[in-house]
């Protein structure tokens, strides 16, 4: 469009004009022009409507009785012509007739002038409608800014949550036994929910709900991302990832933002399941036999307490392949319907109760949900996970999927690693030793192998050795309570005890061979008759010795069973590369 | 007015009254209510009996007050919550941080 606001004279305009009568057509042209305005001028409405799209005048003027098309045809066809554009129409009328003149601004006109001309207010109504023309290009103008701004935004948007699934949703919560709702309110949603493989196989869940939703709770979720999917495949315990991501939390985030979340760490191996519930709803843990155990947040959302305060305790539960645990953000006991009226627990527990197979739990909370809101859409976000225990052999190990690195490595090596007195009681030597392993190439895709046997040795260690638990307590449920919190006692008071291991690995022609040596502090223990039990009977956990032996070449104790000494020949997938 | 305040007679004690939905569009006000008083007031008391509702954003609301108010040294009490916004707190364990009555 033409931009006579831009002129020097703002007040200078672009008029056409229609008028039938050449004397009343020549007075007015006249008149505009003397103050200053350019002019066009046409005899009927016709004429005017086919010039209009040409000379783009600012304002028409038309006389409301023409002969071929009247003033009010004209009228219609350029208001259509003029689409968004703001073009006043003003009928020019020797009519007084109140209904005649309200018929002219009926059929699309935006005022009349009546004649005989009166200058003054013709000068008047051009500038007010001048104005009134300037305001809506300028409405138009910062709307079309805001809607193209806004497109902008969203693509970038739809983008960068490209770059935030390709972090945050790299782990297994496609795997068969977990399913789960996530229901964004904006492109990015403040509730996280990451699933992760742990080396000796099981897994970790970390659900969450950041204050707030959109882009500032995505950019908290980039870290915690990054730690969980980072500890956990180098095998962290999941009281060693809390205790990170909270500190890089309360680090990160302002006063006042923060993440309630629950983390879960699930051992088919061992059957049980270890809760941390700070600020989320309370879990559900639906036995197989229907009975149904509730798991209350006990602690203070993440990013809240300083290091040196918060707690990372996770509470063990004893399971059996079968068994169902259910999390939620507060977005479902939120949901709220058309009386402004929550769903609540009292509803959630109903809908559980109501549930018939447990397979479509998630399904079942999730219809009642959307049943109760109605059409009103959801405020918060809301998210719903379900987690099955199953039979360690159904959770297939990722990791022997991996691509075979190429690159060289250490492949001969030896190694002493003792870990003395408090240390014992605070730190994990576990990751520090798979990685080393992991370090030789190709080993790497037997990670949940080499932690296993890691990890059996070092607890029989700390447990029975340093600690002299017995595992006869875990024969029983109340038995295994007990034994962990008698493992969390025993573990402030060991001063004076070691656990030592040595790890020697030499290349062979298939593969490698790698050696470890785990030895204790501890009274030591007698492996023959350990042995022979745990081929008849079914123990909730025992040593593990079996396994250690399917696993390793061979499995051997010496010193009373103090000092155990496992071989584990691999080979390489594929021929060494030269 | 959907928060007022109130100082004890001997200006001790900061009163913050929330009424209706304690949320994200109370940011500014809540904020104001403490952040414009001089430094005399050595306890706070947020009054919840006409709050009808709170969310994660109050709670963040009720942290920077904490912080503004010494952080561990913080006398903060919570008093006369509803049982919808008893709950809140408590599933967030904020009666770790807080004297809640």
């Amino acid at each position: 469009m033409k931009v006579s606001a831009d002129h020097v004279d703002a007040s200078a305009l672009r008029i056409l004009i229609a008028d039938d009568s050449d004397s009343d057509r020549l007075i007015l042209k006249t008149l505009l022009k003397r103050l200053g305005h350019e002019v066009r001028a046409a005899s009927d409405g016709r004429e005017a409507v086919t010039v209009f799209p040409d000379y783009q005048p600012d304002i028409v003027l038309l006389d409301v009785l023409m002969p071929v098309m009247d003033g009010i045809d004209a009228a219609r066809r350029i208001k259509e012509m003029a689409g968004e554009e703001l073009v006043p129409v003003i009928f020019l009328t020797s009519l007084t007739d109140a209904d005649a003149l309200a018929h002219c601004l009926d059929a699309g006109g935006d005022d009349f002038l009546t004649k005989p001309y009166n200058k003054v207010i013709i000068q008047a109504k051009l500038g007010a409608f001048n104005r009134m023309r300037q305001m809506h290009r300028t409405l138009s103008r910062q709307r079309d800014l805001i809607q193209d701004r806004n497109r902008q935004l969203l693509e970038e948007q739809q983008l960068a949550k490209r770059v935030f699934d390709n972090i945050a949703h790299t782990g297994c919560l496609d795997a068969d036994n977990i399913r789960y709702h996530i229901s964004p309110l904006s492109i990015f949603n403040g509730d996280i929910l990451f699933a992760c493989p742990r080396p000796a196989g099981g897994m970790h869940i970390l659900v969450g709900d950041f204050t707030g939703h959109g882009l500032p709770a995505a950019i908290g979720a980039l870290p915690i991302a990054e730690i969980f999917y980072g500890m956990t495949t180098m095998g962290f315990s999941g009281s060693d990832l809390l205790r990170e991501i909270n500190d890089k939390l309360v680090r990160i985030l302002p006063t006042g933002m923060f993440c309630c979340a629950a983390l879960i760490q699930a051992d088919f191996h061992l059957n049980q399941l270890r809760i941390w519930n700070g600020g989320l709803p309370d879990g559900v843990l639906i036995r197989r036999d229907g009975t149904k155990e509730f798991l209350e947040s006990k602690y203070l959302p993440l990013g809240v307490l300083s290091s040196g305060r918060f707690d990372a305790s996770m509470e063990v539960f004893h399971t059996s392949a079968g068994d169902m645990l259910l999390m939620m953000t507060d977005g479902v006991l939120e949901a709220e319907n058309q009386n402004s009226e929550q769903y609540g627990g009292a509803r959630l527990k109903q809908a559980l109760d109501n549930a018939s197979a447990s397979e479509q739990l998630i399904d079942a909370v999730l219809t009642d949900v959307v049943a109760f809101c109605g059409h009103r859409k959801g405020r918060d976000d809301l998210t719903l996970v379900s987690l099955k225990m199953v039979v360690d052999a159904e959770f297939r190990q990722p990791a022997e999927q991996l691509p075979q690195s190429v690159l060289k490595g250490p492949t001969d090596w030896h190694c002493v690693y003792e870990v003395r007195d408090e240390t014992l009681g605070k730190f994990s030597p576990l990751p520090l030793l798979l990685h080393i392993c992991m370090e030789v190439p190709g080993l790497r895709r037997k990670s949940a192998d080499i932690y296993t046997l890691l990890s059996e040795l070092y607890n029989n260690a700390l447990e029975h050795g340093v600690l002299k638990l017995s595992s006869d307590l875990k024969t029983s449920s109340d038995g295994f309570s007990y034994y962990y919190s008698e493992r969390e006692r025993r573990l402030g008071n060991v001063d004076g005890h070691f656990i030592r291991f040595s790890l020697a690995h030499r290349k062979t022609d298939a593969g490698g061979q790698l050696r470890i040596i785990c030895e204790d502090s501890g009274d030591g223990f007698d492996h023959t008759t350990e042995l022979e039990s745990q081929a008849t009977e079914a123990h909730y956990s025992g040593r593990g010795l079996m396994l250690m032996q399917k696993l390793g070449n061979s499995l051997r104790y010496s010193e009373y069973g103090s000092c155990a000494e496992i071989v584990y020949d691999w080979e390489l997938a594929e021929p060494v590369p030269e | 007015m959907p928060i007022r305040t109130h100082r004890s007679d001997d200006g001790q004690t900061l009163t913050i009254q929330i009424e209706g939905r304690f949320d994200f569009s109370t940011h500014q006000a809540f904020r104001n209510a403490y952040e414009h008083e001089d430094r005399e007031v050595s306890n706070f008391v947020v009054d919840l009996s006409q709050t009808t509702y709170l969310d994660s954003s109050a709670l963040g609301m009720l942290l920077l007050l904490r912080d503004f108010a010494g952080g561990d040294r913080a006398r903060i009490q919570l008093k006369h919550c509803n049982n919808d916004v008893r709950r809140i707190l408590t599933i967030s364990n904020f009666e770790q941080l807080f004297s809640i009555q």
